[in-house]
């Protein structure tokens, strides 16, 4: 079985386009809603990417904003200016 | 600073690019903490904060974080949410929240800031002091957020008075007294790693989406609020742990009892936590049983898999808290309940409604032996007997929970094991906590244990339990007892009546 990654994120309308960014970076991620917050998990990989989050906010957008919504994650995280990767080794 | 440095380039700048070399002491004069525990470090610059998060960057999103966190508060102050709770008895989670938890942040706070003086790489003192600062935070914003409950209910008014005094709240204290009076390493890989990264998913995920479902907004606000630093505080202990662990070999075999240890105590405290979940939640969100099975079974070891490259394993027994998880939070309610004339909460036998979910959660062995248990409390109780255990409970030298858990393999057997230092013998709740104590018997026979300290008069003389509640500031009958019939139960009644009388106010 795959080991799976996950960021879970709040749950309120500034985080939307976040989550909707995520899912459409990557096909595998799957969305589990409670209330309050949204778990994103995904296998061995999930990218964040700033340029798909600018895409749906019409604004440049620092990666580092995620700090305001962000509620946990699994994975080793490695994050740059334009992306913010959780990933497990293989 | 030029503006368009890369993230890389900036932390790098603003970390060790900030520090400097000591001319006239020698470093292991400055930092005289960080060897004794046996961890080898031939490269600190080596340490890197996967975050890459500077002073300055830190300032500006804590500050947008507290904005959106205190206008919440206020809209909930002022429009009198606390109505809009499921239900009173969904306080007795929060009451345990206030006097277990909040105290910890404070101690947190305390710890990282001795940690962050103790090392001497300056990626991990700038990442201790940014935590040090979240958690003092974290315990400001707890007690802002509850200090409105306090106005409408009891339980909420001594918490700092009872946590140097209160028999259960021992249970969390010890946990972080012990991780704090260890190393700097040690201190980070149990708060950072064991319980930050790989246990308090189980507080902050379930239970807190638990509170937004209950309408506990102000709890559900600076809950996440807090956990949006966690996630940080679980990176930098997911980066100790692999730094310690790529540094030198001989750290493997220290780092894994670390493991080991905090898995345990950590796991161990967490049986409050799905306490609240599975009994102090009227609604509720998800079971215990399978909080662990998401958080602990496939989050938490899938981080163990991507350390095995390292040469880790998993904790060990953590095959018993398998084995435990259908029962570990009936066992706790149990103790709770009948231990509830020293408690600075209410604790009662669950509805109809609630023994179904329970059933239908957890099955068999509930339906068989924890259901019938709970009917006949609630049928003594119904005759006027409400049943009290007004004794004092024999605790874990380790843990400080009573020893009442049954046998990983057997649930109608008690679990105790003795151990023996220094020509005394003492008990444990199970075999991890016996092993833990078999590692550093000396740290352990020098825990003060509540019952003990109480019966030999050190708690202002009290005979009783009665004069021990007192002792602790809590008002027999009003702060502890039965939920039933108790004046928050009265209140709650009151008012919900009157706001349904009147919807004009209930916006
Ligand atoms: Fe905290
Ligand atoms: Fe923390
Ligand atoms: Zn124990």
């Amino acid at each position: 079985m795959a080991d799976k990654v996950f960021i879970a994120l709040q749950n309120n309308a500034d985080a939307q386009p976040i989550i909707e960014a995520i899912l459409a970076d990557n096909p595998e991620a799957v969305p589990q809603e409670s209330p309050g917050m949204v778990k994103i998990d995904c296998p061995w990989r999930l990218v964040v990417r700033r340029e798909s989050i600018e895409a749906r906010i019409g604004r440049e957008f620092d990666l580092q904003e995620l700090h305001v919504h962000l509620i946990s994650l699994g994975g080793n995280l490695d994050e740059d200016d334009d992306q913010f990767t959780l990933a497990w080794t293989r | 600073m030029a503006k368009k440095l890369g993230l890389k380039e900036r932390y790098a700048l603003m970390t060790r690019g900030l520090d400097w070399e000591p001319s006239y002491q020698p470093l292991d004069k400055l930092f005289p903490y960080d060897s004794y525990e046996g961890i080898v470090i031939k490269d600190w610059d080596a340490w890197a904060d996967p975050f890459r998060l500077t002073m300055d960057a830190y300032w500006k999103y804590q500050a947008e974080k507290e904005r959106k966190l205190y206008a919440i508060l206020d809209a909930f102050q002022q429009n009198n949410g606390q109505l809009n709770l499921s239900d009173a008895r969904y306080l007795s989670a929060v009451k345990l929240w206030l006097q277990g938890v909040t105290p910890l942040e404070y101690a947190a706070h305390r710890g990282f800031a001795h940690a962050g003086r103790a090392f001497r790489g300056a990626g991990a003192r700038i990442a201790c002091q940014m935590q040090s600062i979240d958690e003092l935070r974290h315990a400001q914003t707890q007690l802002h957020a509850f200090s409105h409950y306090n106005k409408f209910f009891s339980g909420f008014h001594n918490f700092a008075h009872m946590r140097d005094r209160a028999w259960y709240l021992s249970i969390p204290k010890s946990f972080f007294e012990d991780a704090m009076t260890a190393g700097p390493f040690e201190f980070v890989t149990s708060i950072s790693f064991a319980f930050e990264y790989v246990l308090t998913n189980l507080l902050f995920m379930p239970f807190v989406s638990g509170a937004a479902y209950n309408g506990d907004m102000a709890t559900t606000t600076f809950g996440f609020s807090a956990q949006s630093d966690e996630s940080r505080h679980m990176t930098l202990g997911l980066e100790v742990v692999k730094f310690m662990l790529e540094q030198h070999e001989d750290n493997v075999p220290i780092v894994q009892a670390w493991l080991d240890k905090w898995f345990w105590r950590g796991y161990r405290l967490l049986g409050l936590v799905g306490t609240m979940m599975d009994y102090m939640l009227p609604k509720k969100v998800m079971s215990w049983q399978e909080a662990w099975g998401i958080y602990w079974e496939e989050n938490g070891v899938a981080l163990f898999h991507d350390l095995a490259r390292y040469g880790i394993r998993l904790p060990k027994h953590h095959e018993v808290a398998a084995k435990e998880k259908n029962r570990l939070t009936h066992e706790m309610w149990t103790v709770l309940y009948q231990y509830g004339n020293a408690l600075g909460l209410h604790t009662w036998v669950p509805n109809d409604e609630e023994l179904d979910w329970m059933s239908e959660k957890y099955g068999e062995l509930f339906t068989s032996m924890y259901r019938p248990r709970l009917l006949h409390l609630r049928e003594l109780e119904q005759r006027g007997e409400r049943f009290f255990n007004n004794r004092l409970p024999m605790v874990c030298q380790v843990c400080q929970i009573p020893v009442f858990y049954t046998e990983p393999d057997d649930p109608h057997v008690q679990c105790v094991r003795i151990v023996e230092a220094a020509g005394t013998k003492h008990h444990c709740c199970s075999d991890g906590c016996a092993d833990i104590f078999n590692r550093e018997p000396m740290k352990y026979v020098q825990a003060l244990i509540p019952p003990q300290q109480i019966y030999r008069g050190e708690a202002g003389g009290a005979r009783d339990i009665f004069e021990y509640g007192a002792w602790l500031h809590l008002e027999r009958d009003v702060d502890t007892g039965e939920y039933r019939g108790s004046p928050d139960q009265r209140h709650w009644q009151a008012w919900q009546q009157q706001h349904k009388a009147t919807p004009a106010d209930a916006a």
